[in-house]
């Protein structure tokens, strides 16, 4: 498998703009609660909406035809690939975006009904509808009235 | 610290912003080729319409602005990025044709073409003998 390869920053450029970025993400509140120094890809948005479940992520670039999505209990898992902007050769001045294969697995919260998974990739977003399982949803039970005796 | 963090979105600090919300710098491919630099820009959420590209003195800036998808009180279970506005410039030492720059906006990637003044071009001499 070719790995999800990003390219050519010098060390130092890099522990600036991670530094920045990490400022940015504490100023405007996105930090996460416990600092993550790796970050998987891609990067997922998870949210609730009554019974359902939506799981947003960017994809620049990658076709719908190159994305596997599949869910397995509460496991989501997503995978594919992005080419190069160009042909292999050329040469780069910079070159930021990452290319290849990736992948990524996710616990979400409850069983999600793999069967009615909606997934939509619009303008290089990957949005998930995600419903909550039958088994996962809250039972209501009826009181049976005993018998009188 | 891995490598694969150069892969999510930075915020932008190169200037102030006139209205509030983060602003991101969009991940960038920048190519030379004999006639034309390439710039590749990843734009996801953003509409074509909406990309503002602006040349000017060799300084070329690309902003797109990219509305929140979710209502404003979605509490997040899992949180990795933020959306907001993306805005990058960079100075381009080559002599461009700004007549010529072309653009095209697939699947969230914006593709710049700039094609490179004439005079610029390599040209072959051949050496008389």
């Amino acid at each position: 498998m070719v790995r999800w390869r990003p390219n050519g920053r010098h060390p130092f450029v890099q522990l600036r703009s991670d530094f920045d970025r990490l400022m940015g993400d504490l100023l405007s509140g996105t930090a996460a609660p416990v600092a993550r120094a790796v970050r998987a890809f891609p990067a997922v948005n998870v949210w609730e909406e009554g019974e359902q479940l939506f799981a947003e992520a960017e994809l620049p670039g990658t076709k719908k035809e190159d994305l596997e999505i599949s869910v397995t209990g509460n496991e989501l898992t997503i995978r594919g690939r992005r080419g190069s902007s160009v042909a292999e050769g050329t040469s780069f001045h910079r070159q930021e975006r990452g290319v290849g294969e990736f992948s990524r697995s996710l616990r979400l919260p409850y069983d999600v009904d793999a069967e009615q998974v909606e997934a939509t990739l619009r303008d290089g977003v990957l949005l998930l509808k995600l419903p909550k399982a039958a088994s996962a949803k809250p039972r209501k039970i009826q009181v049976q009235s005993g018998p009188s005796t | 610290m891995t490598s694969e963090a150069t892969l999510q979105k930075e915020p932008a600090t190169d200037a102030e912003a006139t209205r509030p919300g983060p602003r991101y710098l969009p991940n960038v491919d920048i190519i030379e080729t004999k006639n034309e630099l390439l710039l590749v820009a990843d734009l996801p959420g953003v509409a074509a319409g909406e990309i503002d590209i602006e040349f000017e003195d060799g300084q070329l800036s690309v902003s797109a602005p990219a509305k929140p998808r979710q209502s404003e009180g979605t509490r997040y279970l899992v949180r990795e990025y933020g959306v907001g506005d993306f805005h990058r410039t960079f100075r381009v030492s080559e002599q461009i044709d700004a007549s010529r720059i072309a653009a095209e906006f697939n699947d969230g990637v914006l593709t710049l073409h700039l094609p490179k003044v004439e005079a610029v071009k390599p040209r072959k001499i051949s050496v008389q003998g």
